[in-house]
Order: C-alpha cells, then sequence, then structure tokens
C-alpha cells in the first residue's frame, strides 16, 4: 500500500514535492542535454550544448537586437491576439447563447479553422501587404477561428438552471446576458485567452516568415539560413520562456479575479 | 377562493429528432390561493414538466395556463422558482445572491429611496428567517447543499412572489437536513402567505408539506387523482407516525405501484434465476 501512495489516481501531493518533482522536470533534461552535448559525441551543428546557446543569447544581447526583437514580436502576437479577442469574444457569445447565430456561424467557423495559418500567407500580402498587418494577419488567421469556438462553449457551459433563475425572477433577455451569462462564463473565458495566447506566439514564426527583418521568428528563420544551430535554439527557448511567464501571468490574474473559485472550501 | 393557478386541458408534446413525445395530456389543475400543493409521480409522469409550464419556461402545446390573473406566456416575477441545485450565482456572496433581484430593471421601476431601504430589510430579514447570518459574505462553494438550498429559497422569496414554484429543492440533501428544511419552508410560506407548487419524488415529503397531493403517472403524463391531506395546517414530525398520515402514504405508494408500468411478475423471475 505504502509503496503506491504518491500514485494514488488523482492524489493530493504536498508543495515541497510538487516543487521538488516540477524542478527536476525542468533539470534532468537540461542535464541531459549538458552531458550528451560536452561528450563531443554529437555535431554541435546539430544539436549544439547549452553553454553555446547562453553565449548566443549573450551575444545576441549585446549587438543590441535581442530586446528589439523581443518587444516586435511581442507586438505582432498581442496585436493579432487582442484583434481576434475582441471580435471573437461578441461572436462566441452570440454564438453560444442563440441558437440561430449558432445556425448561422458555426459551420463556418469550423469549416475555416481546419485551413492552415501558413496557406494563408500569399492571400495575405496579396490582400493586406506586406507590412506589420499582414504578420498581425497571420497571426489573427492562426487564432481566431479556434477561438470563437471556444468562446461559444465556454457560453454554452453556463448552467441553464443559473439562466432559468434570473428569468424566473423577471430578468430581461438583456439582463440574463449581462447579470448571468457573462459573469457565469468569465473565468472559463479567461482561461481562453490564456490558452489561445499560447497558440498566437506558435503562429509567430510562421508570421515573420513574410517579408520581416526583425523579430524572434525571424532571428530563427535567418539563423537556420546560416546554420546557426545555436541561435535556433536561442529563439525557440526565448519563445518558450515568454509563453511560460505568459501562463503564469494569467493564472495570477484568474486568482486575482475570480476569488471566489479559488477560497478555500 | 379563486384560483391562483389554474391548468385548463394543458397538453405538452416535446418535438425532438426522432419523433414526437407527449410528456402530458389534458391535465387540468386549479389551485387556490394560499394553498401548498405538492405533485409526485412515477419517473417520466411529466410533473417538472407541468411546474415548468407554470413557470413559463416551456410553453404548452394546447391548452392554457393561467396564474395571478394573467394568461401565461413566458417567466415572470410573480412566480419564481427553485430549482434542485446549481443555480445560485457562485461569483456572488450570499447576500448579494438574495439581493440579485433588485439589480433587475423590473424590480427598480419607480423605486423610490424608501423603497431600496425597505428591500434592503426584506433582504436582512430573509437572511435572518433563513438562519443564514453567520455565511453573509460566504460564497455559495463555501456553504454545505442545505445552506444552499436556503440561500436559493430566500432569493426565491426577495421579490415576494405570488407563486413559489419549487422543482425537488431537496432532492440533493440528505434526510436530516431535509427535516429541517421542511418545518422551514412550511414556516417561511405561511408567514409570506405564498402559494406554493412543490415537485418531489418523496411522497413522504409530499405528505408532510402538502394541503393537498397531487398525484401524476406516466405514459402519457396525466393527472391520476388529488389527495387532500387530513392534517390541518400546522405540521409537525410526530404527525409522520400516526395512522392517517400512514395511510394515506400506503394509499399513494400503491397508486404509483400501480402506475409505473413495471409489474412484479414471479414466473418470469423465476426463469431468470434459472438461467
Amino acid at each position: 500500500m505504502s509503496a503506491s501512495r504518491g500514485w494514488v489516481i488523482r492524489g493530493w501531493i504536498s508543495p515541497v514535492s510538487y516543487w521538488t518533482l516540477a524542478s527536476a522536470g525542468l533539470v534532468i533534461p537540461l542535464a541531459g542535454w549538458l552531458l550528451v552535448s560536452s561528450f563531443g559525441a554529437i555535431n554541435p551543428v546539430f544539436l549544439p550544448g547549452p553553454l553555446a546557446v547562453a553565449h548566443r543569447v549573450g551575444v545576441w544581447l549585446s549587438d543590441g537586437d535581442l530586446f528589439s526583437d523581443i518587444r516586435i514580436s511581442f507586438f505582432r502576437v498581442l496585436a493579432g491576439w487582442a484583434l481576434s479577442a475582441v471580435i471573437a469574444m461578441p461572436l462566441g457569445l452570440l454564438i453560444g447563447t442563440f441558437r440561430r447565430a449558432q445556425a448561422l456561424l458555426e459551420p463556418l467557423t469550423d469549416f475555416i479553422r481546419y485551413m492552415p495559418a501558413v496557406a494563408f500567407i500569399p492571400l495575405v500580402m496579396l490582400w493586406v501587404g506586406i507590412d506589420e498587418s499582414a504578420k498581425v494577419a497571420i497571426i489573427f488567421i492562426g487564432t481566431f477561428f479556434q477561438m470563437v469556438l471556444m468562446v461559444a462553449e465556454d457560453v454554452r457551459r453556463v448552467p441553464m438552471a443559473q439562466i432559468e433563475a434570473a428569468q424566473t425572477m423577471g430578468a430581461t433577455r438583456a439582463e440574463v446576458i449581462e447579470k448571468v451569462i457573462i459573469p457565469s462564463a468569465k473565468p472559463a473565458l479567461l482561461d481562453t485567452l490564456r490558452i489561445t495566447m499560447g497558440w498566437a506566439w506558435t503562429y509567430l514564426v510562421v508570421a515573420e516568415l513574410v517579408a520581416a527583418n526583425s523579430g524572434l521568428g525571424y532571428a530563427i528563420v535567418k539563423a537556420q539560413r546560416f546554420l546557426q544551430t545555436d541561435k535556433i535554439f536561442a529563439g525557440i527557448i526565448l519563445i518558450g520562456v515568454i509563453g511560460l511567464a505568459m501562463d503564469q501571468f494569467f493564472r495570477w490574474a484568474h486568482r486575482a479575479a475570480f476569488p471566489w473559485l479559488h477560497g478555500r472550501n | 377562493m379563486a384560483s391562483i393557478v389554474s391548468c385548463r386541458a394543458v397538453c405538452k408534446i416535446f418535438e425532438s429528432q426522432r419523433g414526437s413525445v407527449p410528456a402530458l395530456q389534458n391535465v387540468n389543475l386549479e389551485i387556490p390561493a394560499g394553498e401548498f400543493v405538492t405533485v409526485v409521480g412515477a419517473s417520466g409522469c411529466g410533473k417538472s414538466t407541468l411546474l415548468r409550464l407554470i413557470a413559463g419556461l416551456e410553453s404548452v402545446t394546447s391548452g392554457e395556463i393561467e396564474a395571478a390573473g394573467a394568461r401565461v406566456l413566458g417567466p415572470g416575477a410573480e412566480r419564481a422558482m427553485v430549482f434542485q441545485n446549481y443555480s445560485l450565482y457562485p461569483w456572488l456572496t450570499v447576500m448579494d445572491n438574495i439581493k440579485f433581484p433588485r439589480q433587475l430593471s423590473i424590480h427598480n421601476r419607480n423605486s423610490t429611496s424608501s423603497d431600496v431601504e425597505a428591500a434592503s430589510g426584506r433582504a436582512d430579514a430573509l437572511l435572518q428567517l433563513m438562519g443564514l447570518s453567520s455565511v453573509e459574505t460566504a460564497f455559495p462553494a463555501q456553504l454545505s447543499g442545505g445552506m444552499q438550498q436556503r440561500v436559493a429559497i430566500a432569493r426565491a422569496l426577495m421579490t415576494r412572489p405570488r407563486i413559489l414554484l419549487m422543482d425537488e429543492p431537496f432532492g440533493a440533501l440528505d434526510a436530516q437536513t431535509r427535516e429541517v428544511m421542511h418545518d422551514l419552508i412550511l414556516h417561511v410560506c405561511a408567514l409570506e402567505n405564498c402559494s406554493v407548487v412543490f415537485v418531489t419524488h418523496d411522497v413522504e415529503e409530499a405528505i408532510y408539506l402538502g394541503h393537498r397531493v397531487v398525484l401524476m403517472a406516466p405514459q402519457p403524463g396525466r393527472v391520476e387523482c388529488i389527495y387532500d391531506v387530513p392534517l390541518g395546517t400546522i405540521r409537525g414530525q410526530e404527525m409522520k407516525h400516526t395512522r392517517e398520515f400512514l395511510n394515506l402514504k400506503g394509499q399513494i405508494l400503491a397508486r404509483i405501484r400501480e402506475t409505473c408500468g413495471v409489474r412484479t411478475d414471479l414466473e418470469l423471475l423465476q426463469k431468470l434465476s434459472r438461467v
């Protein structure tokens, strides 16, 4: 019995063991990487060591490009994602609330979301051009259609009893939406924003394929041309770190905004 | 006395992709003002559907329902409903849940400052009456199931509904909590002088609470018969052991068994045990 205590289905573990395991999960692959690369068994062109990658980040930083690359990439991701959120929220609310809107818009959205965002690049260049708005548009296309469906699903998950209770208290249709559906769906909506922010970052490299001359994604693509594997690694890891930080920020915001979900029971 | 709820030849047919399912057929029911009516019946007899029709959450296929002097065409504030669960607003504290109706325009028309004061006084009174003073600032998720239902009832009463519709409100509670809730709801409804339609699958609950017990039967959903409860208006737990109570309970249970469509077929049972 005691041997299997750590593996109870959905069991509890102490914060200490959680953080120990979480750090181990990050440190062990890093150590493995260091070990494999320092023995010289693998050509650094295929697998540069962590020290080489760290050094490359340092060079990138001292060149003065790193922060401007991060800043411009951050702007593109944020703009594409925010634009998508501004349109997807009301649209998803409509789809999740009214069957007519659902019938009209959901099959169409489902159809478009299977189209690969990369394939839209030529069209975007044709329609939007090749400046900043083109990069934002690619991220928008990659994020928006998924986001609409997720928002609609969040709205549909509001318990019917909450809605009907308001109706039997005399709430109008607008009041049900404003005072029940939206506040009830808010936590799920913030989670949707967090998850789609992650997706927006994954479209960055694709977006910066379009006539870019700056940004983390552009740096990765350029490094590929010169076979600077360490810079590719550096770019990928930086995107991962930024994503992780954003994710933690959203989780913190969730706890701060919805104390009623995170209180002790 | 005039009826506060009248159902006349009410039929309800649910349309689905597999065809139409008759849920209620020719239901007639008159409920006088101030009465506490309980509705029991085997599952699928349409008792919840009838309640939802009176609430205006579903519409009748044919027939007519009148409540508080007007034809029911949709939900309305004079017919508050208490659900079995998940109807509280988890983002609001207990007090804000109870005051929720005050956020709605219908309860704020032409309201003066003294109205607002009275409403706030009413919220306080309901909070106290329901024994919720100590959890005023708690969120619903921090409360037990019984406490949550007390909040739901207080919120429903906040608007002074003429009719309180209850859909198995204590179905998810344990037996002891349920007994406490029974006496509480009887006390509160007598105080508030509101009429109640109370749906339950628990016959004992139905008799203990109801002035009359409406027995419904399935396939198609219909009113099978209506029993007057011979217990007077003041109820006490000890009544559950009286002969009148037990007689009526036996009678109703027997009738439900007859109508539920499941027969104890001895021959079939023996056959089953042989294979």
